[in-house]
């Protein structure tokens, strides 16, 4: 909806100030388990530079020495920290490598508000906290909002402003701390849910053990900024 | 000269006897006609082949190009029905095809099973077709097969005109293309018209079939749009590097297979597509091999 492929059943939607448009420039996503093995002879970059002008008719006319990319597709690999493996084919690459790479595809059109579906699906804990680390720092860097759909908090805990929990035909909102409790998401699921919480303030949900939890998280770089800190 | 007594030239056992002297066979070979026109339509056929199949292997479309040629039968059957050269009918039956196919979309589950069903019904109406036709044989045998070597100089300008038709396709759809292949949902979401940049991928995979037909036949198609693309996928990284090795693969084994041709009576399209064959298999035997050497390096 957001990116204006489905119009709201009702009421009016207006997303940095304007009714979304397909193919804004304003916005970069990065969706759900998108599957990348297909692709066997195509690079990291050749993925990036389709972020940049992929919608443009014909062939990009080589105005530079061969070797060279557009400052905006090196800047946009910085910023996601796939630089070093970009010059690789796609299909020698990590999920993790590749999750952060389609983060880059999504930056290279300078957008000002990032959507995230599911960033952290099927990822280890080392690349799910290495990604969360680096939305977080483009958001404050770029000073972008960031959406995002996760079903586990945790590795956005300390870098997410304000949770949308959507559960049961219902939604909270608020910050993780007032949302994710027990006697909140029980109202959600319509049911006894415990929230437990570890020693270094990982929250678990249990309970209701054949629902799964779904928070819509939403992260603002202002926050971000106060959270990193 | 006939297409019949083409078809004996070329099947009345060697049409000359191997020299050491390559290059006087050669001056020898390119001196007929029908020589000359088979080395340039085979060029052809072996760009747009390659490129082509660049995106057909990309796409995982490999089947609706395989569908694609066989429905070209049943075109190419009916046009020898009703009198008319094969291509005509190859390329309408293709093309019309072709749109439909690509309007399926990439993503409908049963879009396989859909294409399966009409290739059936188009294999049908070929045997039909076939059956209407009294004159010989021959002319099945050789859309089935491919007759390179019956490429008429007026074959040869109409396959130069759509092959090139069919590259300028690519090229004006190069980058969404590219960009629907690995990643539809986000060129959608970019505005990409994804259905229309697909029914007119389709329809270039149409023209790239209807020429390569003459070369390789209906039924060896694959060695032409697949095999090429497949080996390249294996050994390139990047997609310009991969439509480069694939059109040398095409171009060399249709090369190759002609000349060869030249001393052995065997069908061409047999050459080509051994050929190609025993370069793909080579690949894998050699990524095997390394991968192998790279994990024993591991261990030790």
């Amino acid at each position: 909806m957001l990116l204006g492929l489905l119009p709201p059943l009702a009421g009016e939607l207006r997303v940095l100030g304007s009714s979304p448009r397909r193919g804004s420039a304003h916005i970069g996503y990065v969706p759900q388990g998108r599957n990348l093995e297909a692709a066997v002879a195509f690079r990291g970059v050749d993925l990036v530079g389709l972020g940049l002008d992929g919608h443009r008719w014909g062939f990009r006319v080589p105005t530079r020495p061969r070797r060279e990319l557009p400052s905006s597709v090196t800047e946009a690999l910085e910023a996601a920290g796939a630089s070093e493996y970009a010059r690789r084919r796609i299909g020698e690459m990590s999920g993790g490598e590749r999750q952060r790479l389609m983060l880059a595809q999504a930056l290279v059109s300078k957008p000002q508000l990032l959507l995230l579906d599911e960033p952290f699906a099927n990822l280890d804990v080392r690349h799910q906290s290495v990604m969360a680390a680096v939305v977080a720092e483009v958001a404050v860097e770029q000073s972008l909002s960031v959406v995002l759909v996760a079903h586990d908090i945790n590795p956005l805990r300390r870098v997410v402003d304000r949770v949308c929990y959507v559960a049961g035909g219902g939604v909270a909102i608020g910050t993780p701390e007032e949302v994710v409790t027990g006697p909140v998401l029980s109202r959600l699921y319509g049911g006894p849910v415990e929230v437990l919480t570890d020693s270094r303030g990982r929250r678990f949900v249990v309970g209701l053990e054949e629902e799964t939890a779904h928070p819509h998280a939403r992260s603002r770089a202002s926050v971000v900024e106060g959270a990193v800190r | 000269m006939s297409v019949a007594a083409r078809h004996l030239l070329a099947s009345a056992g060697p049409v000359s006897n191997f020299s050491w002297n390559l290059l006087a066979d050669l001056r020898q070979m390119l001196g007929y006609a029908f020589m000359r026109n088979a080395f340039e339509a085979g060029a052809m056929v072996a760009v747009v082949a390659g490129v082509v199949g660049y995106f057909v292997v990309l796409r995982r479309t490999a089947f609706a190009a395989h569908a694609l040629s066989h429905i070209g039968f049943a075109g190419a059957a009916g046009a020898v029905a009703v009198g008319v050269i094969p291509l005509w009918g190859l390329l309408a039956f293709c093309l019309t095809s072709g749109a439909v196919i690509g309007g399926l979309g990439q993503r409908l589950r049963e879009r396989d099973t859909v294409i399966g069903i009409v290739l059936a019904f188009a294999l049908g109406l070929g045997a039909l077709f076939i059956s209407l036709y009294s004159g010989s044989s021959n002319e099945a045998i050789s859309i089935l097969f491919g007759e390179i070597l019956g490429v008429s100089t007026g074959d040869l300008s109409l396959t130069l005109a759509i092959g090139l038709i069919t590259l300028a396709l690519v090229a004006a759809l190069y980058r969404p293309l590219l960009f629907t292949s690995v990643d539809e949902d986000v060129a959608e979401a970019r505005r990409v018209p994804v259905r229309m940049v697909s029914v007119v991928f389709m329809m270039t995979v149409a023209l790239a079939v209807a020429i390569s037909v003459q070369v390789v036949g209906v039924l060896l198609i694959f060695g032409l749009m697949v095999t090429p693309a497949a080996i390249a996928e294996r050994v390139c990284r990047s997609p310009g590097q991969a439509m480069l090795v694939g059109v040398a693969v095409a171009l060399g084994s249709t090369w190759l297979g002609l000349a060869i041709s030249w001393y052995f009576a065997y069908p061409v399209s047999f050459f080509i597509i051994s050929i190609s064959f025993v370069v793909y298999v080579a690949v894998r035997v050699a990524s095997w091999a390394k991968e192998r050497a790279v994990r024993a390096m591991a261990v030790a």
